[in-house]
């Protein structure tokens, strides 16, 4: 800064603190809420400091679910978030990088329509789209599978855009360089593109996997077996269940491991993270 | 090792543009050939025909005995330096080495001993381990001629490598260039804007202007008789002067000028050319004013407006001090047999 | 478009590269959205034996039906309201700190993890804190005399869900506004200073009127985030209540298609917004198309 002045660097100070803790504080009391015993709710107000039944709450959500609710364990709902997450990243991934390779290093007939193809998935999220695309997959019987779960989610024209970008800015020169030097396209695609690309792959990884993770809508749909609801779906399976049984201890234990896995990779991957988030959004 | 054969070669895109108009050119065996022109005259265009890199709209292209028009790059046997390196980012400086023989299939060993051998030769055996990242500008320089010098290929095609480097290491590695040839013997063809590098690299020249040939030739052949006024204007720093016949013939007192060539209305002089005290040969006699006077160390610019003309004029000296002060009148010689002649129109030497 | 200089010439290849993507846009996403545009003309009996086609009576009837109505104009408040409240924090946030240079990072990674919590997740974080019964906030309400349930009033349950969805959006808003702050030239900054603006003055003169792409790019990611990808905060909240003053399209669509079965005029509703996403990118465009010629 240009210069020094006391009291606005600690005004600046006051604001950002004040920023974090508000923006922390309704996690904050979930997880209070998540550490105590489901009598702790019946009193009233809630408490502010921490219970001592954490380890029974998340061990009991963890293990073997909340039956009364109808819920399955949470390790299960996890484990479907995880391979959704997982699956709706490699797969945009995938089938983009592919899609953005054939348009910018090919020329073909019907270049242009394959690109405003793709393009037209930018204007039709899933949320315009929901029940003729439920139609489609209940046609294709996919309701309650992974497949119905991740593949209407998977085409992405971001993801593709964000390589043919990408790919415009990797020099002529390795292309050529690899064709003197006897590699065919699908060479040069996994000897040189591929690894150049990785910085922008990872980036791309993380935003897509907290994509694919914090889906709603579409699991909501397509999913009426509890064997494949993610954790997301399942707090509100939960939270239907809970003007019967307030256990609100175990809906925000579930809520916190709900949080868990895509804030970490957000805060462990920062970097990467803010990179992807600035560059898919161009 | 093997001759290169350009015959009518052209280059047309799509929309109509031609940027090759026609080019005829045989390059021996072992031969450094130069193409050398401004910026957009087509000289990487046509290098990278031969490269493969670009489709052959017209014409023949010949390696050896093959004619190579449809074959991939890689089908040519011939290897390449790009202006720009092109080194692949993430694989060490063996591995760029290697991965061209890796394609074509060599063995492990073989592989080592070529790659060993190439950067002994280049002096870069203790970067093998490194990225290019790791790398000075003159390193990767190197090692992009590693690249093309393990293959052992039938040709070497250079695309402006020396561009990107700093000015002293562009005269070092130009040097060791053309060492490596004469040592290798292998038919080259080779890129440059820049005619000091064309003149001190090639064995023969090849000038192009506007995607056809001006001139073929040695490089003092091209300096010392330029075919054409671009030629003459290209080749040579400072650039030729170009003085009008009519206006020389009204400063010369004799009727020196009256043998000069038919159709001759301009003629070039060279900026050495012109001299402070008069030679003993015929010669002309021209008054200007000194504009500038730059002193460049070993030899000195002199920028003149000619008396009754006003055309800038430049002369080039060994002196390190101005012969007269700045807007003084300034007198020099021009010996008769110094003079190129042209003509305007046509643009072509006329004898 | 361009491609590279030099291409392969491979015939079947690119089709073969592009052939993934190509079977899933057209299958999950092409040919539901025809089949919605086709549907968006018919309608279906009661039993769903008989589909005739109507024209447009679906598009009359949606846009004369005062819930439809009611509904746009929700979202629209809606919208406004998590955009101004969101941008407007995010900005706070960023320019405190792209002031603390060496406490930026710490102060960044504490507030950008939002970003990654689900929309139905930050729905219930704030509903529980809401809650009328045990809810934190109610009963510090109450000291103001003040008494909340969202259950009740409409006006509150917007309040409820615009807080939900701003929060979770604060972490983008305030990552893209660093960076434009980052990317104000320093030398524009000392000028100012140089020339006496005080630091307020020299926000409001110089680098706002430079932040101007970002806000402009913002709120069209703000609009399109609160129209689209708030379906959960609000399902997780409100369910569109009390009565339907949290409805909105989106939810809407949700609730005539799924739960009320009528497809025709769910799937009229879905090509109006299919309208509004196609609009909002070709401003999108437009705007990054200018921004690239600057």
């Amino acid at each position: 800064m240009v210069e020094n002045r006391p009291f606005l660097n600690i005004l600046t100070h006051a604001v950002l603190i004040l920023g974090v803790l508000v923006v922390a504080f309704p996690v904050y009391v979930a997880f209070i809420a998540s550490t105590h015993e489901p009598g702790a709710f019946v009193r009233g107000v809630l408490p502010l400091t921490p219970g001592d039944n954490l380890w029974d709450t998340y061990s009991q959500m963890l293990g073997s679910g909340w039956q009364v609710a109808g819920a399955p364990p949470l390790w299960l709902m996890l484990s479907n978030s995880t391979i959704m997450a997982l699956t709706i990243a490699i797969g945009k991934i995938a089938i983009s990088i592919l899609s953005a390779f054939a348009i910018v290093y090919f020329r073909f007939r019907f270049r242009l329509l394959a690109f405003w193809i793709i393009f037209i998935t930018l204007m039709l999220p899933v949320e315009v789209r929901i029940i003729p695309t439920y139609a489609v997959v209940a046609n294709l019987g996919m309701l309650n599978s992974y497949a119905g779960l991740t593949l209407p989610l998977i085409a992405s024209a971001t993801a593709t855009f964000l390589f043919r970008q990408f790919f415009m800015t990797v020099p002529e020169e390795l292309m050529e360089a690899s064709r003197v030097d006897g590699a065919g396209p699908m060479k040069f695609f996994k000897d040189i593109l591929l690894p150049v690309s990785i910085t922008n792959i990872a980036a791309l990884f993380v935003i897509m996997f907290i994509y694919g993770w914090v889906q709603y809508l579409w699991p909501l749909l397509v999913t009426t077996d509890e064997d494949f609801y993610t954790v997301v779906l399942g707090i509100k399976r939960l939270m239907a269940s809970s003007d019967r049984v307030p256990a609100w201890n175990l809906i925000m234990a579930t809520v916190m491991l709900a949080m868990v896995p895509p804030v970490m990779v957000v805060l462990l991957m920062q970097k990467l993270f803010v990179k992807g988030l600035t560059e898919t959004e161009k | 090792m093997a001759s290169i054969t350009l015959e009518g070669i052209k280059k047309t895109y799509a929309g109509g543009v031609q940027a090759v108009k026609g080019i005829d050119l045989a390059i021996e065996d072992g031969e450094f050939v130069v193409l050398v022109g401004p910026s957009g005259c087509g000289k990487s265009t046509l290098l990278r025909m031969v490269a493969g890199l670009e489709t052959i709209s017209e014409g023949t292209l010949k390696i050896g005995d093959r004619v190579v028009n449809k074959l991939e790059p890689a089908e040519r046997d011939i290897a390449m330096v790009f202006q720009n390196y092109a080194l692949y980012p993430h694989m060490t400086v063996y591995n760029n080495l290697a991965y061209g023989l890796k394609n074509r299939g060599f063995k492990k060993p073989a592989i080592e001993e070529r790659v060993r051998k190439a950067a002994k030769m280049l002096e870069i055996e203790e970067y093998l381990q490194r990225k290019p990242r790791n790398l000075s500008g003159g390193q990767r320089q190197r090692v992009a001629m590693g690249r093309a010098l393990v293959r052992e290929p039938a040709a070497f095609l250079f695309d402006e490598p020396l561009s990107n480097l700093d000015a002293k290491l562009r005269v070092q590695m130009r040097v060791e260039i053309k060492q490596l040839q004469r040592r290798l013997k292998t038919t080259s063809l080779y890129v440059t804007h820049d005619q000091l590098e064309a003149m001190t690299l090639g064995d023969r020249l090849v000038v192009l202007n506007a995607g056809k040939i001006e001139q073929v030739g040695t490089p003092m052949e091209i300096f010392n008789r330029p075919a054409s006024m671009f030629v003459a204007g290209f080749i040579g720093s400072p650039a030729m002067n170009m003085l009008p016949v009519e206006y020389l013939a009204t400063r010369s007192a004799d009727n020196l000028l009256d043998d000069l060539p038919a159709g001759t209305d301009i003629v070039g002089i060279r900026p050495d050319d012109m001299h402070l005290s008069a030679p003993s040969a015929p010669h002309l006699v021209v008054d200007s004013t000194l504009e500038l006077f730059e002193a460049a160390g070993a030899e000195s610019h002199l920028y003149v407006r000619l008396a009754g003309s006003e055309q800038p004029t430049v002369i080039r000296t060994g002196g390190g001090e101005p012969p007269v002060n700045e807007g003084e009148t300034l007198r020099f010689y021009i010996a008769r047999s110094a003079l190129h002649p042209f003509n305007r129109e046509s643009g072509q030497r006329t004898g | 478009m361009q491609t590279k200089r030099s291409t392969y010439q491979n015939r079947w290849l690119p089709y073969c590269l592009l052939a993934p993507q190509l079977i899933i846009t057209l299958v999950f996403f092409i040919w539901p959205a025809s089949q919605a545009v086709k549907s968006s003309f018919e309608r279906t009996d009661a039993f769903g034996f008989k589909t005739t086609f109507v024209g447009l009576s679906n598009y009359a009837r949606i846009l004369s039906d005062p819930s439809y109505l009611n509904a746009l104009g929700r979202t629209a408040i809606f919208a406004v309201s998590v955009t101004v409240l969101s941008m407007g924090l995010a900005l706070l946030l960023a320019v405190c700190v792209n002031r603390v240079l060496r406490s930026a990072k710490f102060y960044t990674t504490l507030l950008v993890w939002p970003y990654a919590v689900a929309p139905v997740v930050a729905g219930v974080l704030w509903w529980f804190l809401f809650n009328p019964t045990i809810g934190l906030l109610p009963h510090v309400l109450d000291w103001f005399d003040i008494n909340w349930n969202h259950r009740v009033s409409g006006s509150q349950a917007m309040i409820l869900i615009t807080i939900a969805a701003a929060w979770k959006q604060i972490s983008y808003n305030f990552l893209f506004f660093l960076a434009g702050l980052q990317s104000v030239p320093k030398s524009l900054i000392e000028a100012a200073a140089i020339d006496g603006a005080t630091p307020f003055k020299r926000f409001w003169s110089i680098v706002f009127p430079l932040l101007s792409p970002t806000t402009f790019f913002l709120l069209i990611i703000n609009i399109n985030y609160v129209m689209f990808d708030t379906f959960g905060v609000i399902d997780a909240t409100t369910g569109g209540g009390p009565g339907q003053a949290t409805m909105t399209l989106v939810y809407k669509v949700y609730t005539d298609g799924v739960a009320g079965l009528n497809i025709g005029s769910s799937s009229a509703q879905s090509v109006l917004l299919m309208g509004i996403v196609i609009l909002l990118t070709f401003i999108q465009f437009r705007y990054v198309e200018r921004r690239v010629n600057y």
